[in-house]
């Protein structure tokens, strides 16, 4: 971690104390989770305090964390038949449950500050809502407008305050949000010509989902914290 | 006199100046623009999470079609988060085969958005002059990676393979006489680096030659200059990034200000524009052309005086030599582990960005630990342009609107991805 990073960590320590949770470092990037509730507050500061200064706001993603840390094929033993092809789908929830895994979905800010060169990463969790919502924070970064409305096309979140929400990146009509980790790779439907009826048609998929590699993790030691720590010194 | 209402027009998606498939709700009154709705979209192919789905090499073939016109920048920022993430090293050697081509890329992105620029505007001799340049370019990335566009040239770790010693040349054949043959293979007789060098010696010329066209052209200067005025303050809040950014007066630069590579060990300028106008943006990348032929001509007398290895030799990431492979069982292992499975990216998250042509191109990776990617965000800097297309035609007359989209240097692949 640099110097302008450190004096970046304290001063967002001693400014909003718990109200921003440090996030373990990971390459040498400051990272901090907040409550949905401070989130406009803490945006505000960040960006006209003079000791943060972070006058850009590079990007706003959402992210689903449904399977995170999950994978499709068990690799710590092997049975009699030896491996399979092992892909354990996740059982699929539906979006109309009333209420979500409080640490599903996720934005994420990634804010850029000119004049101390520094960048700073925010996640706020959307908890518990369904469908989710958080405020928008288009009144302080303008250039917010079309990063929201492609996170609530993608993730179905919801933006409170946002002055044009509607989908960008999808096709006008489509039904579903296409990102999130229950929504299939190849999609719901398909769309041909159809000549009897002289119009574009949409039918359920006809093809079949395959896994041509698949997900797995795998226990590095070279990676483990306590022993990064050694190689570093 | 007869009373005028706004109305409603469309633009695009098929529209020679729409840059690929803008579509755009114009709200007119009389010819003045009152507001602007960008429909963007159509290409959306969900390059984000198709990457969730596969090994994270397979993916580096998508990041050239993100934008399409500097491909290889894209695969830059995608090794680079991957090697962020890995705490790989890069060879010396492979970093500055790295700032070169994407050096190369710039003047490649930079003259398709001249070419297409005058186009619009009418200029039309600047689309012939520009693509005969970029032809030599893209020469350059087939010797080095056997496709003129879409690479697949940069890995995590290096580059896939280092520069040849020989150029491609081109064949006999009954279209073409003996002579012309023979000049068209003048050029082509060394290494790629002599192309390249003799390249550079020749194009600071041409950039000459486009600014005799334009520069002081009446017409140019009528259909560019006080159009489309973003202010420094409205820049830094719209998130513009790049020329965009700095033809408003901002001094702001990744390779300068959060050097990457090499960039801190070659020599170059960053122009800045003082009115915010696309006249200015135009001043500010035909200059940045100039620049990036300096930067060039440094890499090229380095990697003349400095073999060696252009891959990590680290093979639970980069694979082992064919050589290796017949021979050692290790290495055949880590081959196969390498091509069914690829390799497993520690959990974590990181952000690497880089000064691409348009602006900063950002890649947000979040693993879990596996061997894909959690999630994938691509940053484009196009998208955070495009947004602000209706601030920037409001009050403008419809004709000024291709100008606008022209100096945006829009390319839908990103903007899409």
């Amino acid at each position: 971690m640099s110097e302008p990073y450190d004096t970046l960590a304290a001063r967002i320590h001693e400014r909003f104390g718990e109200q921003m949770r440090r996030v373990p470092t990971t390459c040498g990037e400051l990272t901090y989770e907040l409550d949905k509730d401070a989130l406009i507050e803490v945006a505000t500061a960040l960006r006209n305090e003079g000791a943060f200064g972070f006058e850009m706001l590079m990007d706003v993603c959402g992210v689903d964390y449904l399977n995170y840390g999950s994978d499709e094929w068990l690799t710590n033993a092997a049975t009699d038949t030896g491996f399979s092809r092992g892909v354990e789908r996740q059982p699929v929830i539906l979006d109309e449950a009333d209420e979500f895994e409080p640490n599903r979905f996720a934005v994420v800010y990634h804010l850029l500050s000119l004049q101390h060169n520094v960048r700073l990463r925010l996640r706020v969790f959307t908890g518990t809502s369904n469908p989710p919502i958080i405020r928008s924070v288009v009144d302080i970064w303008n250039g917010a407008n079309w990063f929201e409305r492609e996170a609530f096309d993608l993730y179905g979140i919801l933006f409170e305050g946002h002055p044009d929400l509607r989908r960008i990146l999808t096709d006008y009509g489509f039904i579903g949000h296409p990102f999130r980790k229950d929504f299939p790779l190849m999609g719901n439907v398909e769309v041909s010509y159809d000549a009897d009826e002289g119009r574009v048609v949409y039918k359920p998929v006809s093809i079949e989902a395959r896994t041509l590699v698949p997900r797995v993790i795998r226990d590095d030691n070279r990676y483990e914290a306590d022993l990064k720590d050694v190689n570093d010194v | 006199m007869s009373e005028i209402q706004s109305y409603t027009m469309n633009f695009g998606p098929q529209h020679p100046a729409a840059h690929g498939v803008l579509r755009l709700v114009l709200e007119i009154e009389g010819e003045t623009i009152q507001k602007a709705d960008p429909h963007v979209g159509l290409l959306h192919r969900a390059t984000e999470k198709l990457a969730e789905s596969k090994p994270f090499n397979q993916s580096i073939g998508y990041m050239d079609r993100l934008d399409y016109v500097s491909m290889m920048c894209n695969e830059h920022a995608y090794v680079m988060a991957i090697e962020k993430l890995l705490g790989v090293q890069v060879p010396e050697r492979a970093q500055y085969i790295r700032v070169m081509f994407d050096e190369i890329t710039r003047i490649l992105n930079h003259l398709m958005w001249l070419g297409a620029h005058g186009l619009d505007i009418g200029a039309m001799t600047m689309f012939l002059y520009c693509f005969r340049e970029r032809e030599d370019l893209m020469d350059s990335y087939e010797a080095v990676s056997g496709t003129r566009m879409h690479a697949t040239y940069y890995r995590p770790g290096g580059v896939y393979r280092d520069l040849p010693d020989i150029m491609p040349k081109y064949q006999e054949s009954k279209f073409r006489s003996k002579r012309e043959l023979d000049r068209m293979n003048s050029i082509r007789e060394g290494s790629l680096l002599d192309f390249i060098d003799a390249f550079c010696d020749r194009f600071p010329g041409c950039v000459d030659e486009y600014e005799t066209l334009l520069t002081d052209n009446r017409i140019w200067k009528q259909r560019t200059v006080n159009i489309g005025v973003v202010s420094p303050e409205r820049a830094m809040q719209l998130g513009f990034s790049g020329p965009m950014l700095r033809g408003s007066g901002v001094e702001w630069d990744l390779r300068k200000k959060q050097p990457y590579d090499v960039y801190d060990r070659v020599d170059f300028d960053i122009p800045v524009g003082v009115n915010g106008d696309c006249y200015d943006r135009y001043l500010v990348r035909v200059e940045e052309m100039r620049q990036s032929n300096r930067i060039i001509k440094q890499c090229i007398a380095w990697l003349r005086e400095n073999p060696g290895p252009v891959i990590a030799d680290d093979h639970k990431i980069t694979p082992p030599t064919r050589v290796e492979m017949k021979d050692d069982m290790e290495s055949l292992i880590h081959h196969f582990k390498l091509f069914t499975e690829g390799y497993c990216v520690p959990e974590g998250e990181a952000y690497a960005a880089i000064e691409h042509p348009k602006g900063e191109f950002g890649i947000y990776i979040l693993s879990d630990g596996a061997n894909k990617p959690y999630r994938l965000k691509i940053r484009a800097p196009g998208f955070a342009h495009l947004s602000a297309m209706s601030e920037m035609v409001e009050g403008h007359m419809l004709a000024d609107v291709v100008a606008v989209i022209g100096t945006q240097d829009i390319v839908f692949g990103e903007v899409d991805r």
